[in-house]
């Protein structure tokens, strides 16, 4: 297989090269070529003029690789048939992954290297995969660009704080109705605004996601405002808490049920399960209507709205369907969030949380279900273990983002497979089922 | 107005009223009436920008016209198109292709074709909730969409490319593909807008039986807009021609061919000087 070899010129290449090492110069010049130290109670400048060289001389090489590798890409018609069987051979490879992932995530608390600090981390990378997936509904599959999906997450969040905290209902109560809470806001926000396409919903959700929040910062009464909700029940294992009791006679804790020594350890593992099992409805619940008339309608509104709405889909109706359900979930997984964390405040909840959430769907590849897991492994562990990187994290984390824009700009597992299949996957075309 | 060409006293299947559509300073259809008979093809013809588009868009509900009535005479009653909301017209029973193909791009070609049958699936799915459960009350639907759309996709010649994405089909199956999609919608008049642009001869004549069967075997009526005049003359009952948003001409293919105002309307007001061959040919007469 020859790859075809657009020539380029390597006067072009150099200019260009060099036209990004002036770029990456000025940038570093300020921001890395000065830094002020303290000495002796005195801040003083020093520069670092080495650490810029070196900067610059990186841009530079890299730039002419880049091009330079660019030139073979992307491939002629001829190597179309290599880029299928790439497609069918990572379709197979991802359900093997999605397998291992799934039994990962099942044995988790007891594998050996195991701590509270991994299912810690665990714990909130599983919420982040949750809103993930239910941001998916909306976005990878109706196609609504929502960037205020935070404020159904504040929504539960909240919800099941003040039903615990007010009305003392427990946990396996206030769960659905923090969902159903989030998933009624998300119609009534949705009403408005899903006239609206494109870019122009994008802001208004946006504005949308904004406003709860400072609802939330200003209704001193109901959601104690910039000091948040305290004192959130923790959830308990069907009626048994979690507490270090030692009563003799009766059974009143959950430790004291299962015959354990009281640790606090299982209440994370209990909560590991419990964001698993949310997450895992998300997902199973999401794979299944993506089969049924209904998911089927919000992907071809997607796709032409036009066309959907000339073949009898009320589009108003079903965009609404998919924000409420995408909500829900988002609900859901707020009032998680609450009972785990024990409290609240309108911090967490702001735009960089939407934002990162986006982030999770896109990089993930569009309506991808196992492209959400890994961009939210991606997103959420990268800065977790780039501590011992300190100052240059986010740097890391950013280029990072870049690099794989670049490398796949459609997200990390855009493939679409059909909803239902005539043929069984063959390269022959097959027999019918 | 004459209706001489519907048979029988049974009101006609469509009947446009009055129809009149401005565009800020533009009169796109001008006080447009016509009607299209059950079982039969009728075709809309007339130069580019005559505003054929947009007398389907009125009809579809794309655009609300701004005078005149768009009825659809059905077996439970007349239906006021103009009136209803875009996807309630599809429910009536009138579905449409379009000018540029609008496929489900990133959809399997099988997908596109159950798209179409949404509201039925809907319905036997209780919105979701049988299907989520996977009643067999579902699952027998979902069988007879899948053998419906199969049905389709056997006669358009598709069958084999069942699960590509739609957007990788060559031009020619795609315009097929888009009359099987909507004739999944299972449609009483079908709206065609200009089917064979962009096809070979070949593929204009395999198109024109197609429509011929839909008619015969179907038993829909079509409203045609087309420029092919070989398929036009060939299939149609009955011509409308517009010219500026007006009628200028109607009746039987053999009548419009020797239509003074037609051909002037193809040719410009010098339509006493004889023709050019190839436009001879273009207009139908030969
Ligand atoms: N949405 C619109 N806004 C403004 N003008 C339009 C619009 N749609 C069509 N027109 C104008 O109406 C006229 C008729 O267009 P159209 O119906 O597309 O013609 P045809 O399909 O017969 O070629 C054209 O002059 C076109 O520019
Ligand atoms: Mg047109």
């Amino acid at each position: 297989m020859s790859f075809s070899h657009r020539p380029i010129n390597p006067a072009d290449l150099f200019k260009d090269a060099a036209l990004a090492a002036l770029m990456a110069l000025i940038l570093a010049l300020p921001l890395i070529g000065f830094r002020s130290v303290a000495e002796g109670g005195q801040l003083a400048l020093t520069t670092r003029f080495d650490w810029v060289g070196i900067g610059v001389a990186g841009v530079f090489l890299g730039r002419l690789v880049l091009v330079y590798a660019s030139s073979f890409w992307p491939p002629s018609g001829a190597n179309f048939a290599l880029a299928e069987a790439v497609r069918e051979g990572m379709s197979r490879y991802v359900m093997a992954l999605a397998g291992m992932g799934l039994l990962l995530a099942l044995l988790l608390p007891f594998l050996p290297f195991s701590s509270r600090y991994v299912i810690d981390v665990a714990t909130g990378l599983l919420i982040y995969i949750m809103l993930g997936w239910g941001l998916n509904i909306v976005v990878g599959l109706a196609g609504l660009l929502d960037l205020g999906y935070v404020a159904f997450y504040a929504m539960g969040a909240y919800s099941y704080a003040l039903l615990a905290l007010q009305f003392d209902l427990s946990f396996w109560i206030c769960l659905p109705l923090a969902g159903l809470f989030a998933g009624l806001l998300g119609i009534v926000l949705g009403f408005p605004v899903l006239r609206l396409r494109g870019d122009y919903l994008a802001i208004v959700t946006l504005g949308f996601g904004e406003i709860i929040r400072i609802i939330l910062l200003n209704w001193y009464e109901i959601t104690g405002g910039p000091d948040g909700l305290s004192g959130i029940p923790r959830p308990s294992f069907f009626g048994l808490p979690f507490k270090p009791t030692t009563g003799e006679h009766e059974i009143s804790a959950f430790h004291q049920a299962f015959g354990l020594e009281f640790s606090g350890l299982h209440r994370v593992i209990f909560l590991y399960y419990l964001i698993l099992c949310l997450a895992l409805i998300t997902n199973f619940f999401t794979l299944r209507l993506r089969k049924l008339p209904l998911g089927r309608a919000w992907e071809a509104l997607r796709e032409d709205e036009i066309a959907s709405r000339s073949l009898g889909i009320n589009p108003r109706n079903t965009k609404l369907t998919a924000f409420g359900i995408g909500a829900t979930f988002g609900g859901l997984a707020g009032a998680f969030f609450a009972t785990r964390q024990g409290f609240i405040s309108p911090e967490s909840f702001t735009f960089v949380e939407s934002a990162t959430i986006l982030a999770i769907v896109v990089l993930g590849g569009m309506g991808s279900q196992i492209g959400v897991v890994v961009a939210a492994a991606l997103l959420i562990l990268l800065p977790e273990f780039g501590r011992e990187l300190e100052e240059f994290r986010m740097l890391v984390f950013g280029a990072a983002m870049v690099l794989i824009m670049a490398w796949r700009p459609r997200g990390l597992l855009a493939n679409r497979e059909p909803t239902l299949r005539l043929h069984r996957r063959d390269r022959r075309g097959g027999e019918p089922r | 107005m004459s209706a001489a060409h519907l048979s029988g006293g049974a009101p006609p299947l469509l009947n446009v009223e009055h129809l009149s559509m401005r565009f800020g300073g533009l009169l796109a259809v001008d006080d447009l009436s016509f009607q299209a008979g059950a079982r039969e093809i009728t075709a809309i013809i007339g130069p580019n920008g005559a505003g054929k588009t947009t007398v389907f868009n009125c009809i579809t509900g794309f655009y609300r016209p701004d005078v005149g009535r768009v009825t659809l005479n059905t077996d439970r009653g007349p239906r006021y198109l103009e009136r209803l909301e875009g996807f309630r017209i599809a429910r009536a029973g009138v579905v449409r292709t379009f000018q540029n193909i609008r496929l489900f791009a990133n959809m399997s070609v099988l997908e596109n074709l159950l798209v179409a049958q949404h509201n039925h699936l809907m319905r036997a799915s209780l919105f979701s909730i049988a299907g989520l459960l996977g009643w067999c009350r579902y699952r027998r639907a979902e069988k007879a969409a899948v053998a419906l759309a199969c049905r389709w996709l056997e006669r358009i010649g598709l069958m084999d490319k069942a699960d590509w994405d739609a957007g990788r089909l060559a031009y020619g199956d795609q315009r097929r593909l888009e009359i099987a999609r909507a004739m999944c919608a299972q449609p009483k008049l079908l709206c065609l807008d200009e089917p064979a642009a962009g096809l070979n001869p070949r593929e204009s004549m395999a198109l024109s039986e197609l429509l011929q069967s839909l008619r015969d075997e179907e038993g829909i009526a079509l409203l045609l807009i087309e420029h092919d005049m070989g398929v036009v003359m060939q299939i149609s009952q009955h011509i409308i021609v517009l010219d500026y948003g007006r009628k200028i001409a109607e009746g039987s293919p053999r009548a419009i061919r020797s239509d003074a105002a037609v051909i002037r309307a193809y040719l410009g007001e010098n339509g006493t000087q004889p023709l050019p061959p190839e436009v001879m040919e273009d207009v139908g007469q030969s």
